[in-house]
């Protein structure tokens, strides 16, 4: 019999403004413990937070990159609970009107086995605007534990998802393309090592058709393959349970990366009664038309439409564009590098973005994962590249010495004009000297111009090996072939 | 409605109140008379009214992301000892009895 899984996603991104979202206290990260947290981080009697502006525009400008609703009037509640991590005894956040609802992200999902890639629309149930709360340090001080609070009161978006994904593989997807929205819009670092990009699983499985099953709550997942690894544990672990006649009982789960296991947090009593009620503190937000447009305006062309331009006017895959449009950066090196590959046609499309893809996606990428570095970090300028790829284009070198070109880039930097002028790696086109330079080795190699001519074809490499080395290695490689081929059939 | 003694004794726990059997007799009388406050404006008819989330009808004013502040670990730590139930602190930590997860 066959299970269907059912998932949904919290993530918190934490908005990349320089002061938090209540108070004037930085957000900057790594800072001795408690040197940015202020009276009102601290929670001292007597403090009132004041919202942050910078953190609001980043909420408007993720609500208006997935298509959401910018809730005209959206209203701050207390979350009650106490842990000494959290001093007021109650975070601030949202919740019965959150400033973005219903949003959509498309995803692709990946090939995997037996299922061909695919794309899905995942709906966004909501997106809210809350605080962080600080950081408990357990190691042990006499029996008791350290709090740094500098954490504390810093911004963050709360997305959440519809139960819409059926497979750890679309969770994943679905997980990424927001990790690479939140950063294209400049709402997030996406920094997961740091916590900036945090992610809390909902996992349920039911019998396809059958009603929602009980789920449990995977806390705090910070990198895409313990995500992986921890769904399906869980799954199966819910399967088997279901199988052996137990029940699901809904539960926060943590994932142990060292096992693979999940495990259930021993069950706070009540932990769920966070009698939320709106902040007496804080005045309801309203967000003008004015105000939302004004942002509006300052969105960058969003990946998704991007990719549909790649594949439609560039004539690339689906593959391709995905792969291109994997941050914000590397869409950009690539537009500018085919912008500098083909300056008299201005965009150009067809062959020269193939090969600009081609060369972005395989070496520049293969280079950049050999020596470390990210695209930001990227020895070789867009431009650098698209010169090269001008040369290639117009047959002016051929691809291995391309790759000599490249090399030399990479290394020591230069224009491709210069390098190819300096290696002297021009090949050679013209067909007069071609055919003259085939013709001396047709007549120096009579017998085995009979011997292929008789029928031995696997001789025409040698020809090829002999002709690439009367002319250096420059001869034009497509070329030769062809003026080869029709003089040795004679 | 009427609140039992258990209803009471939850929300003590919940706001990490102790109450003895005597405060939670007083407690349960005294938050019934809010409970019968809280029925009386039930019963008037808010169809087509607004909700409000705040008394004053007015918006919140935002401050525009500038970070403000200096460090006052040092003044606010120093405050600690004086006051009784201060935390302890430590490496510039603020020290809690240990939570167990």
């Amino acid at each position: 019999m066959t299970w269907e899984i059912v998932i949904g996603l919290e993530v918190h991104a934490q908005l990349s403004t320089s002061s938090k979202i209540f108070c004037g206290a930085s957000t900057a990260f790594g800072a001795e413990p408690n040197t940015q947290a202020d009276a009102v981080s601290i929670a001292l009697p007597g403090v009132l937070p004041v919202l942050n502006k910078g953190a609001v525009e980043r909420a408007i400008k993720f609500g208006l990159a997935v298509g959401a609703h910018i809730a005209p009037r959206s209203v701050f509640a207390r979350k009650n609970y106490f842990y000494p991590d959290l001093p007021k005894g109650y975070q601030i956040s949202q919740f019965d009107l959150p400033v973005v609802g219903n949003g959509q992200l498309v995803i692709h999902v990946p090939a995997s086995g037996k299922t061909e890639a695919y794309e899905k629309v995942v709906r966004l149930t909501r997106a809210h605007l809350e605080e962080d709360a600080g950081k408990s340090l357990h190691e042990d001080f006499h029996g008791m534990t350290g709090i740094d609070l500098n954490r504390a009161g810093t911004p963050l978006l709360e997305i959440v998802s519809e139960p819409d994904m059926r497979s750890a593989d679309e969770a994943v997807a679905y997980a990424k393309t927001l990790h690479t929205l939140v950063q294209w819009i400049g709402i997030c670092d996406g920094n997961m090592q740091e916590g900036s990009f945090r992610c809390d699983v909902n996992v349920s499985v039911r019998r396809p058709g059958a009603a929602l099953g009980t789920r449990r709550e995977i806390k705090n997942l910070n990198s895409f393959k313990f995500m992986q690894q921890a769904i399906d544990y869980e799954v199966q672990w819910q399967i088997d349970t279901l199988v052996n006649g137990g029940a699901i009982h809904q539960a926060t789960v943590l994932f142990n990366p060292d096992t693979g296991e999940t495990r259930a947090m021993r069950s706070k009593e009540e932990a769920h009664d966070y009698r939320y009620f709106p902040d007496p503190d804080l005045l309801p937000l309203d967000i003008s038309e004015e105000w939302k447009e004004q942002i509006r305006a300052t969105l960058p062309e969003l990946p998704q439409a991007k990719q549909a331009r790649y594949e439609n006017e560039l004539g690339l895959s689906i593959y391709d564009a995905n792969i291109l449009t994997a941050s914000r950066e590397m869409a950009g090196f690539f537009e500018t590098a085919l912008a500098a590959s083909s300056p008299d046609k201005g965009r150009a499309g067809g062959v020269e973005a193939k090969l600009c893809a081609n060369w972005i996606m395989g070496e520049v990428n293969a280079q950049l994962n050999r020596d470390g570095l990210d695209m930001t970090q990227c020895p070789i300028s867009a431009q650098q590249l698209g010169g090269m790829l001008q040369r290639i284009a117009d047959n002016t070198i051929s691809n291995s010495g391309a790759k000599e070109v490249f090399r030399t880039m990479w290394a020591d930097g230069g224009e491709a004009d210069a390098i190819i002028e300096a290696k002297g790696l021009k090949q050679v086109s013209d067909s007069g000297t071609i055919e003259a330079l085939v013709d001396e080795i047709i007549a120096a190699n009579a017998d085995k111009v009979a011997e292929y001519r008789s029928g031995k074809d696997k001789l025409f490499g040698f020809f090829v090996g002999l002709a690439m080395k009367a002319s250096k290695g420059k001869a034009n490689p497509a070329q030769l072939n062809e003026v080869l081929k029709r003089k040795l059939t004679g | 409605m009427f609140l039992a003694n258990a209803d009471v004794r939850k929300v003590a726990r919940l706001a990490r109140l102790a109450m003895g059997e005597t405060e939670i007799e007083t407690a349960r009388s005294q938050l019934s008379g809010i409970f019968a406050l809280i029925a009386e404006m039930q019963a008037v008819d808010t169809r087509g009214i607004e909700p409000m989330s705040h008394a004053q009808d007015v918006s919140q004013r935002l401050r525009e992301d500038a970070v403000t502040e200096t460090n006052q670990r040092e003044l606010f730590q120093s405050l600690a000892p004086k006051y009784k139930g201060a935390p302890q602190v430590e490496a510039g930590l603020y020290l809690v009895p240990q939570v167990i997860e």
